[in-house]
C-alpha cells in the first residue's frame, strides 16, 4: 500500500467520520468544530488531486471565512445543548432512514457504472496550479468572474439590509 | 486511485448531508448540512476534472481544468449565500427568539 493510498483512506474516514459527527453532535459549537475538520479533510484530498489552488481557497473561505461566520453567529444567539431543539425519536429516525435509502439508491444506480478502469490521476497533473487555473479563468471565464462581483456586491447589500434593525 | 472510491465517498458525503437536513431542527445546522453537500459535489467535480486530464491529456494540456473552474465559482457563490443566509437567521432569531424550523412553519406572523 503505497503513501498515496494510505493518505486517501486516512482522509476519507476522517471525512465521513467528522461528518457523522457534525449531524451527532447535541452542541452547535461541536457542530461547527466537527465541520472544520471535515473542511480540512477534503483540503487534504484536493492537494492528492494536486489541485493546490483549490485546496488554499477551500481553506482559506471555507474553513476560514464561512466557518467563523456560523461560529459568529451560534455565540451571538448563546446557543448550546440545554436550548437545543429536539425532533422526537421517530422523525429522527425517519430521517436517517431516508438518508440511507438515498445512498442505497445511488450504490445502486453507481454500483454497475462503467467507471471500472477510470482513474482519477493523484499526485500529478499540473491543471489545478495556480498559474495554469488564472490563465483559463482570466481568457475564458472572464465574464462570468465579473458577474460574481456583482454577486458579491448584492449579497453584502443584502446581509446589511435584512441585518439592520428597523 | 480509481475514480469510484471518490464517487463513493462523494455520495456517502451528500447522504450524510441529507440525513442531516431531515433530522435536525436548528436552522443553523440545517444551513451547515447544505454546506456539507456543496462540498461533497465539490471534491466530486474535482475528482472528474483529475480523471479527464488523464484520459484527455495527451491531446490537449489543458483538458479537464473547467471542473476546478466550476468549484471555484461554487465556492464563491456559497460564500455569497452563507452571507445572506445567516442574516436572514438572525433576522429571524430577533423577531422570535428561536431558529427551530418547526416553530418558523409559516410564513404569516
Amino acid at each position: 500500500m503505497s503513501t498515496t493510498q494510505i493518505l486517501f483512506w486516512f482522509l476519507s474516514v476522517l471525512a465521513i467520520f467528522s461528518a457523522i459527527m457534525v449531524v451527532a453532535s447535541k452542541n452547535p459549537i461541536h457542530s461547527v468544530l466537527w465541520l472544520i475538520a471535515v473542511f480540512f479533510a477534503i483540503s487534504g484530498h484536493y492537494i492528492l488531486l494536486n489541485a493546490q489552488f483549490l485546496a488554499i481557497v477551500n481553506l482559506i473561505v471555507y474553513a476560514g471565512a464561512i466557518m467563523v461566520l456560523f461560529l459568529f453567529v451560534i455565540m451571538l444567539m448563546n446557543m448550546n445543548a440545554d436550548t437545543e431543539p429536539q425532533k422526537n425519536k421517530w422523525l429522527k429516525i425517519a430521517g436517517v432512514i431516508a438518508g440511507g435509502s438515498l445512498l442505497l439508491v445511488f450504490v445502486a444506480a453507481l454500483k454497475n457504472a462503467d467507471l471500472k478502469n477510470q482513474l482519477a490521476q493523484v499526485n500529478h497533473g499540473d491543471i489545478g496550479l495556480i498559474s495554469n487555473l488564472g490563465m483559463e479563468l482570466f481568457h475564458n471565464y472572464v465574464v462570468p468572474f465579473e458577474i460574481s462581483s456583482v454577486l458579491f456586491l448584492s449579497a453584502m447589500v443584502g446581509a446589511v439590509v435584512i441585518g439592520k434593525k428597523e | 486511485m480509481p475514480i469510484n472510491y471518490y464517487i463513493f465517498l462523494a455520495v456517502a458525503l451528500f447522504c450524510i448531508g441529507v440525513a442531516g437536513v431531515l433530522t435536525r431542527r436548528n436552522a443553523i445546522i440545517i444551513f451547515m448540512c447544505i454546506e456539507l453537500m456543496l462540498n461533497a459535489v465539490n471534491l466530486l467535480l474535482v475528482a472528474f476534472s483529475k480523471m479527464h486530464h488523464l484520459a484527455l491529456a495527451a491531446s490537449n494540456a489543458t483538458a479537464g481544468i473547467n471542473g476546478q473552474i466550476f468549484v471555484f465559482f461554487i465556492m464563491v457563490v456559497a460564500a455569497a449565500e452563507v452571507s445572506v443566509g445567516l442574516a436572514i437567521i438572525v433576522m429571524m432569531y430577533r423577531n422570535t427568539h428561536s431558529v427551530d424550523v418547526n416553530f418558523l412553519n409559516r410564513l404569516k406572523n
